[in-house]
């Protein structure tokens, strides 16, 4: 068989991979949604749950198969729709690539056709430079969770609040983050101040979509107040690009 | 007599099963390219490959099970990890899903809202992302299109806008000092957006630490 990296044998074992991911998706979901109405919660709170789920999915998903295309320049379809489908994302998928690349003495800039030896060895790196968490959160998963419900039998408060401090500070990092090219206003170079008014553009939306909820009495804006305040955002950063970038 | 599993035990059950499967099925993907195809591994590049990219991301890995795997419940954890691209995708629509229905994932009903929820994203990206290389050729254009190109690029900043101001305005107390020092470590020192994994634990453990003062003074 003569290597390309867009070979049907490689769609096919990508194909495969994402088949054996969808399966253990659909097996989690059916497991939970009979379990949620075994224990008696309504079925119009289970759907609401899906729906809006659904629907705040699609802009993150078309953001990856943006990344799926720019990767396929360099490794074909396969292997990112592959990658990008598992574990991966695309901040850890391209180093990766490049890291195994640049071993082999080559440039991922450079990069215009592999050789099945390449492929297999840039696969190989990426498949296991970013296996932990599959494997670790059997192993600790399991006393992770105890060690939470445990806390929620001692004090039930402290418990709630452990949770929202939790929350917040995975939140309050991400925060920081859409700060990072801001010191490079200083300098006069405004773009740095892009992903901040994009982020205000969405708290506002939020906030929006909240009063609405409370005074028009929209019960309904509460299930897609996240979508909304995404794609405004989202939609903001193509005037706001366009004004300081 | 064989004793019956919780339901919690048998998501831990089921997801051991499953993400060692998982495992297997990743690593037979080169295996079989590299039988296939004649072509063996280069052993150096993978080596000399692996050195400067698994110290890093192992580390992110590790922390992120700790961080994360409260946050999401079992099932969750189990997919996520498995479907990555947890902290842009699977933890908000997880918070966003338990937010709605006013759960809380320590609950058996928060457990199975996480659950489906993660599930249904996972569903829902792996639809999209193969009808995405089905469509590639048509698709590239209009995706890869410059004027939309900052709205792809600004996807975080839109997604914690919309999520930060819910949980700040619920938990504004606790949220004063991972926030200020976020704000403060992210302004000050230059190039650290590359390291917001290996921060979150640090927002993290921050948060723990002001609420945990501020629980033990009642000002909470």
């Amino acid at each position: 068989m003569e290597f390309n990296i867009n070979h049907p044998v490689l769609f096919l074992l990508a194909g495969i991979v994402v088949l054996v991911v969808l399966a253990q998706s659909l097996h989690f979901l059916r497991k939970a949604w009979r379990r949620g109405r075994e224990i008696g919660m309504p079925m119009e709170k289970l759907r609401r749950v899906a729906a809006g789920t659904a629907i705040f999915t699609v802009a993150p998903a078309l953001a990856i198969v943006i990344s799926v295309i720019s990767l396929s320049k360099k490794l074909g379809v396969p292997l990112p729709w592959m990658r990008l489908s598992v574990v991966g994302a695309i901040t850890y998928e391209t180093p990766a690539a490049a890291n195994a690349l640049s071993a082999m003495g080559l440039e991922w800039a450079g990069i215009t056709e592999l050789t099945a030896t390449q492929y297999v060895t840039v696969a190989a790196v990426m498949t296991m430079g970013i296996m932990v968490g599959i494997w670790l959160v059997p192993v600790v998963g399991k006393k992770l969770i105890g060690g939470m419900i445990d806390l929620e039998r001692r004090d039930k408060k402290w418990g709630d609040i452990f949770s929202a401090a939790l929350f917040l500070g995975m939140i309050s990092a991400f925060l920081g983050y859409v700060f990072d090219d801001f010191t490079d206003v200083f300098r006069g170079e405004l773009q740095g101040l892009v992903p901040p008014l994009v982020m205000l553009c969405s708290a506002l939306a939020m906030g929006l979509c909240a009063l609405a909820m409370k005074k028009l009495r929209l019960r309904w804006m509460n299930d897609y107040a996240l979508p909304i305040s995404l794609l405004v955002g989202m939609a903001s950063a193509i005037p706001i690009t366009a004004w300081l970038g | 007599m064989k004793k019956e599993l919780s339901y919690l035990d048998s998501v831990h059950r089921d997801g051991r099963i499953w993400n060692l499967s998982v495992v297997v099925v990743l690593i037979l993907f080169p295996v079989l390219v590299s039988v296939l195809f004649k072509a063996p591994v280069d052993w150096r590049g993978f080596g000399l490959g692996m050195l400067s990219t698994a110290p890093m991301y192992w580390a992110v890995g590790i922390i992120e099970t700790f961080t994360y795997v409260p946050m999401l419940g079992a099932g969750g954890s189990y997919l996520a990890f498995v479907t990555g691209n947890i902290t842009n995708l699977k933890a908000p629509a997880a918070l966003n899903a338990l937010e709605l229905v006013g759960a809380d994932v320590k609950t058996e009903e928060g457990e199975i809202v996480s659950t489906i929820a993660i599930a249904v994203s996972s569903i829902v990206t792996t639809l999209i992302i193969v009808l995405g290389v089905v469509l590639i050729t048509p698709l590239t254009p209009i995706l890869n299109a410059p004027a939309l190109a900052p709205a792809f690029d600004q996807i975080l900043p839109a997604l914690f806008g919309g999520l930060g101001v819910v949980y700040i305005a619920r938990n504004w107390k606790i949220a004063v000092a991972p926030v200020t020092l976020m704000l403060a470590l992210f302004i000050t020192v230059p190039n650290l957006g590359s390291y917001v994994g290996v921060l979150v634990p640090v927002g993290v453990l921050t948060a723990l630490g002001a609420a945990r003062i501020l629980y033990k003074k009642n000002l909470l």
